[in-house]
């Protein structure tokens, strides 16, 4: 019966733990029975998510990283990833594609992939308190039973 | 981080495994670097084949590997991108600016 199904885990902003982190979403999203297409994009917001808490909240030190996934009505994986790091000044700016406040090894394109591969992107943010990002990602139903 | 790549008329051809983010980019990143500066290739191919998976990190890898080829004047070429990190390196536009050789079958 219709118990909605959640979890949620805190590790360390290590970046061991970004293989860990998708992977573990992955096989909570399992149950939505999402083609390899979806878990790819899903995989992908969920790494981007994690690394920036990793490489841009915590920059100098280790600090909790916070991933809530539930499964909402309607076929829908809903993700929290949340930091207590040092916030983001201006979102806006963050959002631009390109844009990076890391060095050479990054791309500026996390935010940009996850606004595109996710049905849902909302990104909140206080400087020196945390950011978090909320998304939602609908799993298209397909034939068969369920 | 260990990988495979061969040489054969100044083309130097380096296949990336397994998972590429954050984590595995850096050194990746270095081996790459390593091998066109001792190859001094006039074309470098990068062949996915073997990866698993992308995040935009791998975008740094491919941006860093072609800056270093534009130095040389030579050129890069990505092969057998799988469909996953194919959608990433699309995400940031790179079809336009490196050649796709061979994409991956579906
Ligand atoms: N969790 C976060 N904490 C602090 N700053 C962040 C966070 N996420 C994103 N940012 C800021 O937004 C910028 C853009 O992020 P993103 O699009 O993922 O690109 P990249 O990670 O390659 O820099 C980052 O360079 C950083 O300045
Ligand atoms: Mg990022």
């Amino acid at each position: 019966m219709k118990g909605e199904n959640y979890m949620n885990l805190e590790f360390p902003s290590k970046s061991a733990n970004e293989a860990f982190a998708r992977a573990a979403v992955a096989c909570f999203a399992a149950q939505l029975d999402p083609t390899l297409d979806e878990l790819g994009d899903i995989k992908t917001a969920v790494s981007e998510a994690v690394t920036n808490c990793i490489v841009h909240a915590y920059p100098d030190e280790l600090g909790p990283v916070i991933l809530k996934a539930r499964i909402l009505p309607d076929n829908v994986l809903d993700l929290v990833v949340k930091d207590r790091g040092r916030g983001i000044e201006n979102i806006e700016q963050a959002r631009t594609p390109m844009f990076t406040t890391g060095g050479d090894d990054r791309s500026g394109m996390g935010i940009t992939i996850m606004e595109s591969f996710m049905t849902e992107f909302h990104l909140s943010s206080t400087p020196g308190k945390g950011t978090t990002v909320h998304m939602k990602r609908k799993i298209v139903r397909r034939g068969g039973k369920k | 981080m260990k990988l495979t790549s061969f040489v054969q008329d100044r083309q130097l051809t380096i296949a990336l495994t397994g998972e590429i983010d954050h984590h595995s980019a850096k050194e990746i990143m270095d081996t790459v670097s390593d091998k066109i500066d001792v190859y001094m290739p006039l074309r470098c191919i990068l062949d996915f084949r073997d990866v698993r998976f992308m995040d935009s990190s791998g975008i740094a890898v491919v941006l860093h590997a072609l800056r270093r080829m534009n130095m040389l004047q030579g050129r890069l070429l990505l092969q057998n991108i799988p469909a996953q990190p194919y959608k990433v390196l699309r995400a940031a536009g790179i079809e336009k600016i490196t050649e796709i050789k061979e994409e991956c079958p579906k």
